[in-house]
């Protein structure tokens, strides 16, 4: 069974001049001992996600869909119940450890704070346990006595580790954990919380821009773009043969060192994030997308499979895998038949980024215009179609 | 070799630091030339920021000089002024380096005015649409708050370029930036040095923005540098503990050595080579190996001079170089 399972999450924030959506129908599945990874830039929604994912967000936000932790609706629990969930059953470690810390109060007391107030321990047995706690992430034991003004960053995000460790959940949401950190010290945290996982069976949710580092700690990789999620899949697969564009140009935002084509060519994308309360129509990312066709600006894919045979489960919510929806006008009338799959890895669907030999849009453009309407109903076509697969 | 534009010779910076001398640059040589891209690639508290402060005289050396198309800075106000013009520095963070109540006009504006210089809205339009933000007359009443993140940053950069500056001093230009943007910028300073014939130092602890956009590149540790030479060389083959241990941690390198603890502060700074109480070759017993671990831990290594040839300041790697000479 999946240790978390969101179905049609989506979060509103209502604000003086409107409403805004910045997470929209998320579907997400976890299996216990996973780590899934949810990257995204800034206002991506993933950030609001993760917070969703333990009721920590503030009043003026609805969070709509269902969010069942083994078996619980946590949108559905008692205010107790929650207190109960946090921390014990699931955790989390935010970005920038210097705020997350109470200044003026020594780490291991805000180690044992959620011992105590869970009555997991007695003072005493909370006192071995910060202890232990400090020794597996690395910290020595007297650290305890320590102020958080004391502790560089990383050490700090050490404490932070530790503090979610410490009533042994079985879930860590990990939220940007390494953004301000030295690169080498990035690397001595991803560590110990990759071998902290493992040691202990944890599930782990990782969220950050840095595809290359999720695709490095997590086993799945999910990339949000607009409050939705547009490519869900294999790490590997996702980082190195993305189907959505935008998976694509983030995996190339970071080079590998020493690989020839990224060698003073920084690979960007145009154009800026769309603005929630102002989404482009049709797929969202259309107006940056360097592969867009025309029908993008009026058609929005969901998300569809995408993998290669042999994979695990892949999706990804372009048009390009899509084949069916492309042809659009030839196939006028008759219902997509296929969604194997293998033949989905057209080789025109490449990763993206600023790759002028992309498909040529030109000849698509053609066959595309006009034809909305008639791609709309083949979608509920083969909405229809893959709602029979699944049953 | 033609004079460089910018050097740095034998420069150390000091500040005293709760009674103690904290050597934050401790003798660095170093030259950026005529149209070259240089990172300057190091953790934070290893000296990198207060170098590139130093070099464009925001602060003064402690010892050593720094150069100007080979004259040495002058610290009055007058010159400093004028080196200024030339030399322009680009923060990290847009949002923190444009006032708020500023529009992009202004901000872009404000060089220009303090220089005096003449047909202030065609200059400030013309760097504006060099940054790319185009076209120019649509930001002129904009506020930072209606820009994004990677506009912001644009603005920065044309407030740099409006005082045709000959060279850039970038801070962690894109550590801010989302990752579809980050592109964008480097991709922005390529063009600029290919359009303007403008030099860069890029200030970052990003060996992928070196990899991205520099010729050359000089890693720095605990005030020094210990390695540097084309990127091509450093990168792919590089030569110090230090610099191998930084690239291993990359995503997708292959073997990673996580260093363990993190550098000393400049106040204590070990004698020997100053890495050598976290060096991997020397814990391995390598070095000891090789029969330099000795010197390792007590003999001072000489800085490296500002030539362009890949070079790196360890004992263990001279020695393998000489072995390696040999076999030929």
């Amino acid at each position: 069974m999946n240790l978390l399972s969101l179905e049609d999450v989506s979060v509103t924030y209502t604000i003086a001049s409107g409403e805004v959506p910045a997470v929209r129908d998320v579907s997400l599945t976890l299996d216990p001992g996973e780590a899934l990874g949810i990257a995204g830039e800034s206002g991506s929604g993933k950030s609001t996600l993760a917070m969703a994912l333990l009721r920590l967000l503030p009043r003026d936000a609805r969070v709509e869909g269902r969010i069942v932790l083994d078996g619980e609706d946590i949108l559905a629990m008692k205010w107790g119940r929650l207190r109960a969930v946090r921390w014990a059953e699931a955790s989390i470690v935010f970005q920038g450890a210097q705020h997350g810390l109470n200044p003026v109060r020594r780490i291991g007391e805000q180690i044992a704070e959620p011992l105590l107030v869970h009555g997991l321990a007695q003072p005493a047995q909370a006192r071995t346990r910060v202890a232990e706690l400090l020794e597996q992430v690395g910290l020595p034991a007297w650290r305890s006595r320590s102020y958080p003004h004391e502790l560089s960053g990383g050490q700090r995000q050490r404490v932070m580790i530790a503090m979610a460790l410490a009533c042994s959940p079985r879930l860590i949401i990990a939220d940007e954990p390494t953004t301000a950190l030295d690169v080498m010290v990035q690397a001595q945290v991803l560590s110990l919380i990759k071998d902290l996982i493992a040691s202990h069976g944890i599930s782990l949710i990782m969220i950050s821009h840095d595809l290359s580092v999720l695709a490095d700690m997590c086993d799945r990789l999910a990339v949000m773009y607009a409050g939705r999620v547009v490519e869900n899949g294999p790490s590997h697969e996702v980082f190195h043969a993305a189907r959505h564009p935008y998976s694509g140009a983030l995996a190339a935002a970071f080079p590998t060192v020493g690989d020839p084509v990224s060698r003073m060519a920084p690979k960007g994308l145009g154009g800026d994030p769309p603005d929630p309360m102002d989404l482009p129509s049709g797929c969202s990312f259309h107006p940056r997308c360097p592969v867009a066709l025309d029908l993008c600006s009026s058609l929005d894919v969901e998300l569809w499979p995408a993998g290669r045979e042999g994979e695990g489960p892949h999706t990804a919510a372009c048009v390009h895998v899509r084949p069916d929806l492309k042809a659009g006008a030839d196939e006028l009338g008759s219902p997509a038949t296929e969604t194997g799959a293998d033949e989905l890895a057209s080789p025109d669907a490449e990763t993206g980024g600023d790759d002028p030999a992309a498909p040529s849009p030109d000849s698509e453009r053609g066959q595309g215009r006009g034809e909305v309407v008639a791609a709309a109903s083949l979608e509920t076509a083969a909405r229809d179609e893959r709602a029979k697969e699944t049953s | 070799m033609s004079t460089p534009l910018l050097q740095a010779r034998d420069l150390h910076v000091e500040f005293s630091s709760r009674g103690r001398r904290a050597r934050a640059v401790d003798g660095v040589n170093l030259a950026v030339g005529e149209g070259e891209i240089v990172a300057l690639v190091g953790e934070s508290g290893c000296g990198k920021t207060t170098l590139a402060r130093t070099l464009l005289g925001l602060e003064r050396p402690t010892s050593g000089t720094v150069l100007y198309g080979g004259q040495p800075l002058t610290y009055t106000s007058k010159a400093l002024k004028a080196y200024r013009r030339e030399a322009q520095l680009v923060l990290q963070d847009p949002t923190g380096s444009l006032n708020p109540r500023h529009t992009v006009y202004e901000a872009v504006a404000e060089g220009p005015r303090i220089h005096g210089m003449a047909n202030e809205e065609q200059v400030v339009a013309e760097a504006l649409s060099r940054a790319g933000l185009r076209p120019p007359e649509r930001f002129f009443l904009r506020y930072p708050h209606e820009l994004s993140g990677g506009q912001r940053q644009r603005v920065v950069i044309a407030g740099a370029l409006a005082l045709n500056p000959r060279m850039l001093v970038a801070d962690e230009p894109v550590a801010s930036l989302d990752a579809s943007v980050r592109g964008e910028i480097l991709a922005l300073l390529l063009k600029l040095r290919e359009e303007l014939g403008l030099s860069a130092l890029v200030v970052t602890h990003d060996l992928g923005l070196a990899w991205n956009i520099a010729d050359r590149v000089a890693v720095m540790y605990l005030g020094r540098i210990v390695e540097s030479g084309p990127v091509e060389e450093v990168l792919k083959e590089p030569k110090h503990p230090y610099t191998q241990a930084l690239l291993s941690v990359l995503p997708e390198s292959p073997e990673r050595v996580v260093l363990s603890g993190e550098p000393p502060d400049p106040t204590r700074i070990p004698g020997g080579c100053r890495f050598h109480a976290r060096c991997q070759v020397l814990a391995s017993g390598a070095a000891a190996l090789a029969g330099v671990d000795s010197r390792c831990r007590s003999e001072l290594l000489e800085v490296l001079p500002a030539v362009p040839e890949a070079q790196a300041a360890c004992y263990y790697a001279d020695t393998m170089a000489a072995d390696e000479a040999v076999v030929r």
